[in-house]
């Protein structure tokens, strides 16, 4: 019995020892939000986890608003948003909030046509009316007219979208309620918006379960990240934009939407529907949203630290990963912004 | 080192030597008083929690059951951004699903109850089966879900598209297939009922009296004859509450439905068009909702509930009234 007593206490002391830290201080950053940007996410994070010295960073991506609310309750040292914040959210993180645009990303129509290889191309005029589900077959006169030389197929269009609320529906309906005034008063725009009651649209849940949808269902057509569409090779159609000039995601087009928008104090900004000819039209800012005044000054230094690796030598691998590097003004702007950090 | 054996040998023999009754030690009667305690404070606790989440949810569906009432059951639009909820599509969904999952697994589970447990198999080769089909219970839904959207739908598209061809004016099959529908839906929702089915009417049919069976093959019924027309019947009740206790476990199915159900809101009797379910809406709108949206939310969480406290009480009270019938 004394035996057995003993070599409890000795497990006890063994456990107190290791718990208590081993070689090296370590520091523990959490996170939560968007999904959207958690690929490169994940990435920065474990790179800079390496080439720092004992800093370990946590990011659950469950959504931009339950970031927001984390990030409101103090719950977390940062989080991720599609949406940014509105005004009414901003008022209540005490202590002030930044909010830091950290990369961007286009959101692309992807479809599944078996027998078409040629991309498609579709018209300012055309890809509203067939999310709004008033263009319902692929050899449609309206999407055949632009694509001449492709035979498209006698198939009922199905639309998939997103089942759960989502940024990316946010700024998809944003930029289709800024081109289609039929869109603007009918589903209009939010995380979730009503859609035409038609057996003909699905949904699935997340981008991914968008993207599985969409390659498992012939005639499907939808909206999702870049980098999803890239990484799961599902052909992508070339949008027209305000200029007129039909545009591939992933060619470039991104940066050049960018560029276009002016940057406000609050650096909220939207590209609902950029007006230069090589832009690509559909992109958005995604934003770290961090707080003024830390509290704990280790932690808020570290923090400083990671968001000026993701700024500078982070944005190197964005384009690799199917999202936008920050355009070089943008990037002044937010290393500027973080010297208000305390 | 020779002390300790020597030691060792005596406590062995002690017992042998002790009195074969003796009063509890105190130590004894403590540890009984100690152990009665706590599998009774347990208990309760299981009790007090689950009253507790019901309390909890329905605090937080307050303001949304003052706000929209009755016409919240009856509503088909859920709008957030109008501030507009309705949840009868969700309703429809989950026991349009539930039913269709039922229907099939409750077929499939009593003909392998029946299969495993009338001696048709040797008995190695039963328990072997019978751990199989559970074993359908230990597959994680969201692998069911992959399953479903990877092999199901790209099967059932041929089929789905020749009945719709054929025989489009019967209502099941009035819409083509566009993927994610109620028909995988509830296929794959069969699937995964079937091992509590199949489980459940194994033990109703193992629990019919022996002497019974034997009376049936003493006046010359066939092996047939015996198992539809008496050892089935016998076991009617509890297989009856076997498929409840199914319909339950389907009700509250979340994730592979969220992923295969097409969650759009569609009252119809159609099989391949996309429906929604209570579970999976409440499972995809929860991380991004607003304080309004949760509330509502919360209210679906309540009418969920009661769908399912109601079928798991009815399926209990059939099953202890069977085992009442059987006693007697």
């Amino acid at each position: 019995m004394r035996q057995i007593h003993k070599s409890l206490l000795f497990l006890l002391a063994c456990c107190a020892v290791t718990s208590c830290g081993g070689p090296g201080e370590q520091m523990r950053l959490t996170g939560s939000g968007a999904s959207f940007p958690y690929p490169i996410y994940s990435t920065w994070f474990k790179n800079y986890s390496r080439a720092s010295d004992g800093v370990i960073i946590d990011y659950q991506a469950k959504g931009s608003g339950a970031g927001i609310r984390d990030f409101i309750n103090r719950t977390v040292d940062f989080a991720g948003s599609d949406a940014a914040m509105t005004d009414e959210e901003m008022a209540e993180v005490d202590g002030g909030v930044i909010l830091l645009p950290i990369t961007a990303g286009e959101i692309v129509v992807a479809y599944n046509l078996p027998d078409v290889s040629t991309p498609l191309k579709l018209p300012r005029a055309v890809y509203p009316d067939i999310f709004l589900a008033r263009i319902t077959r692929w050899d449609d006169p309206a999407i055949a007219a632009a694509n001449p030389g492709i035979d498209l197929p006698d198939l009922p269009i199905t639309v998939v979208r997103r089942a759960d609320s989502s940024g990316t529906t946010y700024v998809f309906s944003k930029h289709l309620a800024a081109i289609s005034a039929t869109w603007r008063d009918g589903p209009g725009v939010g995380k979730t918006v009503v859609w035409a009651d038609t057996d003909k649209i699905v949904a699935a849940p997340k981008n991914d379960g968008v993207t599985a949808t969409i390659m498992q269902t012939p005639g499907a057509i939808g909206y999702i990240e870049h980098g999803y569409a890239k990484f799961a090779d599902v052909p992508m159609a070339a949008l027209e934009n305000r200029q007129g000039a039909f545009v591939t995601p992933g060619s470039g087009g991104g940066g050049a939407a960018l560029q276009s928008a002016e940057l406000p104090d609050d650096m909220r900004v939207w590209v609902t529907d950029p007006d230069t000819a090589d832009a690509y039209p559909i992109v958005t800012y995604t934003w770290l949203l961090v707080r003024r005044e830390h509290g704990d000054s280790g932690k808020a230094q570290a923090l400083v630290d990671l968001l000026e690796y993701c700024l500078t030598e982070g944005q190197q691998i964005a384009e690799d990963m199917g999202y936008v590097p920050l355009p070089a003004h943008v990037v002044t702007r937010a290393r500027a912004a973080l010297a208000a950090i305390q | 080192m020779s002390d300790s054996t020597s030691d060792d040998a005596a406590a062995a023999r002690a017992p042998a030597a002790a009195p074969v009754a003796r009063p509890p030690s105190a130590f004894e009667r403590l540890s009984n008083r100690g152990f009665t305690g706590a599998t009774r404070a347990l208990t309760w606790g299981v009790v007090v929690l689950a009253a507790y989440i019901i309390w909890e949810i329905g605090g937080h569906a307050l303001p949304a059951i003052r706000e929209y009432g009755m016409g919240f059951l009856t509503g088909t639009e859920w709008n957030p951004n109008r501030g507009e909820f309705g949840i009868l599509p969700q309703i429809w969904g989950t026991v349009y699903s539930s039913l269709l999952a039922l229907l099939m697994a409750g077929f499939v589970g009593l003909t392998i109850a029946i299969f495993l447990t009338q001696g048709f198999l040797p008995r190695t080769l039963e328990t072997t089966f019978r751990y199989i089909v559970e074993l359908l219970a230990a597959v994680p839904s969201v692998v069911y879900g992959l399953w479903g959207i990877h092999v199901v739908i790209p099967m059932l598209r041929p089929v789905a598209d020749w009945l719709h061809a054929e025989l489009s004016w019967i209502p099941f099959f009035s819409t083509t297939l566009s993927g994610p529908g109620m028909f995988p839906a509830a296929l794959v929702l069969a699937i995964m009922i079937l091992p509590t089915v199949a489980a459940v009417s194994q033990d109703a049919l193992r629990a019919v009296p022996h002497k019974m069976k034997e009376a049936v093959y003493g006046i010359g019924a066939t092996r047939w004859e015996a198992i539809v027309k008496v050892i089935v019947p016998a076991a009617a009740t509890s297989i009856f509450g076997a498929m409840v206790l199914g319909l339950g476990r389907a009700l509250g199915e979340t994730m592979a439905l969220a992923m295969l159900v097409g969650n759009s809101n569609q009252i119809t009797l159609s099989l391949f068009s996309p429906a929604n379910t209570l579970a999976a809406a409440l499972a995809l709108n929860f991380p991004e909702a607003g304080r309004i949206e949760a509330q509502a939310l919360m209210y679906s969480a309540v009418v969920l509930l009661a769908i399912t406290l109601i079928v798991n009480v009815i399926g209990a009270a059939i099953v202890t009234r069977a085992a009442k019938r059987l006693e007697a």
